[in-house]
């Protein structure tokens, strides 16, 4: 019977056939990746003064936001009785590394990335809750929390807070996506996944593709808006991305060394579907077209003084390749540590479904939500007002009036 | 000392909204999570309750032996350990009133090949086959005693 599965070959354990992590457990650590690594560019900034930056902070601020909000819904869907994941908060288990996630990721949102974000635009809610009418009105009103004021000494209060929101968000974040690593490094029955090095890759990576994802957000962004492109920043960000590459492909790079020489009992079964099974997501996918593709690009801008079209043309390739490399990172570690059965002496295939709970339709729909509440988002708090006075209060009396998006 | 507050009031502010949130959680788990949660293990103690109130299903072997003497041809036979209701179901019902529940027809073919058609999973040492090449489509029982195959 079983040798009439389709897909089987070899010897699988009846419980391996089938794979239970969709693409929607894909999708899971790519979209958290996103928001750690968006997070970090952002703190950056805060933290080391990066000048270079500072159009894209608020815009970082706010895809971590998008993305983070998204991010626990593949999961929920994930599930069979979704509405039961509240139970996790309730009754935690302290030894379940998924309830310890829920809190992570609670107070990363709540008390990370939310208060950073209100202090850093509480000048323009303030601004907004006096002059704008309607719903809208309210919506401000109730932001400013009562409080109006914006006295040189509150907002000089506020940076000093916001910065050591930002200090404290790092570790946050790197324990939230270094969670998910963590998640599959620490699955010792799985040789694909159990590695000490799998949360630091993870954290890497998730920085390469936050970097990324806001680079090409912040194109978007300006394009859509007819906002001229800082040329600077996008130097700034392309380098960043350059070497955040660097390091993560080399981290990458490690592990597989090491895996090689360790040479355990599992090396020819994972090599062997490396070369096969997994050789278009891998070897090509991520390797050629999502590290090395956009590592030369990148390196090219580096190396060579190229005209701004050139750079800009370069930068947005490479970001768009970083993320289809990133992507099918977390779909070969996903997937591809299913592939392969646990005996070491069989493969099967992963057969993605369509309009299914855990299919690609629900897929592609969590992928575009983001960015639609990123839209909503850049609605409301309006990314680009007067990043260039800086932050320092005295030179942000007056707010200018945004246009009515 | 005042116009600090002043100057700081909005952030006790937010600290209060926080202080709400964490409340209205606590106040929220305090409602949802059953009081008898914890007493005895990290569940709670009124599911085992809960699950010892199922009604039983399973009659046992002992119990069909009463009114059928199938036991005595089980015995003996490549079957004599598999219980009954693996193969008829859960007959409680019937057990305990025949009349009043009827045990299902059994479809032999797709019966026997639940526990035999062939599976790299199974040991070695259990009897297995690849139902299409073996029965040609006829049913299993057309040529095995399904309480005792071998004989
Ligand atoms: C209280 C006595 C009693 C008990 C206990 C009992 N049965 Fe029965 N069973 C009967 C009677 C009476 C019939 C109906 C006989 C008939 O119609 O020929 C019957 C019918 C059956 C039939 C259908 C026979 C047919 O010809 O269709 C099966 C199968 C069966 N029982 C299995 C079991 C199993 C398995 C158990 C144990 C879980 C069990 N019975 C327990 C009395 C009992
Ligand atoms: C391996 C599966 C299997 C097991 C175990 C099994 N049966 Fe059956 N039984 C069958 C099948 C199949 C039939 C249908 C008869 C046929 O088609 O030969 C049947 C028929 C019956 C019948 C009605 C016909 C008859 O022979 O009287 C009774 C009563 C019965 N079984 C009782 C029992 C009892 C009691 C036990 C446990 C001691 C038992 N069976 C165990 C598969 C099984
Ligand atoms: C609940 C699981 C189960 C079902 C259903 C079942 N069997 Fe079996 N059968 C067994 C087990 C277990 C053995 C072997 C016991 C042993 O190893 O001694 C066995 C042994 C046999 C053997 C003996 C092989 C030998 O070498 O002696 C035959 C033949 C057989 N079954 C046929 C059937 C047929 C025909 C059916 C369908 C009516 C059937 N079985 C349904 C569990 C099952
Ligand atoms: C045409 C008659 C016939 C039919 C139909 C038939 N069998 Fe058999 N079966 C045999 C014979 C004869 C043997 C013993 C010789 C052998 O091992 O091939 C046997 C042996 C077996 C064995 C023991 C194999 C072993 O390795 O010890 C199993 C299990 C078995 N049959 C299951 C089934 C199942 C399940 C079906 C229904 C899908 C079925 N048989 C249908 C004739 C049949």
């Amino acid at each position: 019977m079983h040798n009439l599965l389709p897909g089987v070959e070899g010897f699988m354990y009846p419980n391996e056939m089938e794979l239970q992590w969709s693409v929607l457990i894909v999708l899971y650590p790519f979209i958290t990746g996103l928001v750690a690594g968006a997070f970090i560019l952002a703190s950056l900034e805060r933290v080391f003064n990066l000048e270079a930056i500072r159009p894209t902070y608020r815009l970082a601020l706010l895809t971590a936001l998008a993305f983070l909000i998204v991010a626990p819904l593949p999961l929920q869907l994930h599930l069979g009785h979704p509405e039961r994941s509240i139970e996790m908060f309730l009754t935690p288990h302290k030894t379940s590394a998924m309830a310890m996630f829920g809190f992570v990721y609670l107070w990363y949102l709540l008390a990370v990335l939310v208060i950073e974000i209100w202090l850093e635009y509480r000048p323009y809610i303030v601004a907004r809750a006096q002059s704008a009418a309607g719903w809208s009105r309210w919506f401000y009103r109730a932001a400013t929390l009562g409080s109006y004021n914006l006295s040189p000494r509150a907002l000089r209060i506020d940076d000093r807070i916001g910065r050591l929101i930002t200090v404290v968000g790092i570790p946050s974040a790197f324990l939230l996506h270094g969670y998910v690593g963590f998640i599959f490094g620490s699955i010792k029955a799985n040789p694909w996944w159990s590695t000490p090095l799998m949360p630091i890759v993870f954290l890497f990576s998730a920085i390469v593709s936050g970097i990324a994802a806001v680079l090409l957000i912040y194109f978007v962004y300006c394009l859509a808006r007819g906002i001229p492109l800082d040329m600077p920043c996008l130097d700034a960000m392309g380098k960043f991305l350059f070497y955040a590459f660097l390091v993560d492909f080399g981290l990458e790079m490690l592990d597989l060394v090491h895996r090689n020489y360790e040479a355990d009992e599992s090396l020819k079964t994972l090599s062997f579907m490396v070369e096969t099974r997994l050789f278009g997501s891998q070897i090509v996918l991520q390797i050629i077209v999502g590290t090395l593709a956009p590592l030369l690009l990148l390196g090219l801008t580096q190396l060579l003084s190229l005209t701004e079209a050139a750079r800009k043309g370069l930068y947005a390739t490479a970001g768009a390749l970083t993320l289809i490399g990133i992507f099918a990172m977390r779909w070969n570690v996903v997937i591809g540590g299913q592939l392969f059965s646990k005996s070491f002496l069989g493969y099967t295939t992963y057969k993605m479904e369509f309009a299914t709970r855990e299919g690609l339709l629900p897929a592609l729909v969590l992928i575009v939500l983001p960015f639609l509440i990123l839209w909503a988002l850049v609605r409301i708090f309006p990314p680009m007002l007067e990043y260039d006075p800086g932050r320092k209060p005295e030179a942000n009396p007056a707010l200018p009036a945004e246009p009515e998006a | 000392m005042r116009a600090g507050f002043r100057d700081s009031e909005h952030l006790v502010r937010l600290a209060l909204l926080f202080g709400v949130g964490v409340l209205l959680f606590l106040g929220a788990r305090a409602v949802l999570v059953p009081a008898d949660f914890g007493e005895l293990g990290h569940f709670r103690t009124g599911a085992l309750d809960d699950n010892r109130r199922r009604p039983v299903v399973h009659a046992g072997r002992a119990a069909c032996a009463e009114c059928h003497d199938t036991a005595a041809a089980l015995a003996g036979g490549a079957h004599a350990k598999v219980g009954c209701e693996a193969c008829h179901g859960a007959l409680a019902a019937h057990a305990a009133d025949p009349d009043a529940a009827a045990p299902p027809e059994l479809e032999a073919k797709g019966l026997c090949v639940r526990c035999h058609g062939f599976n790299p999973a199974r040991p070695a040492s259990h009897p297995q086959v690849d139902p299409e090449a073996h029965a040609e489509g006829a049913s299993c029982t057309d040529c095995h005693e399904a309480h005792s195959p071998a004989a």
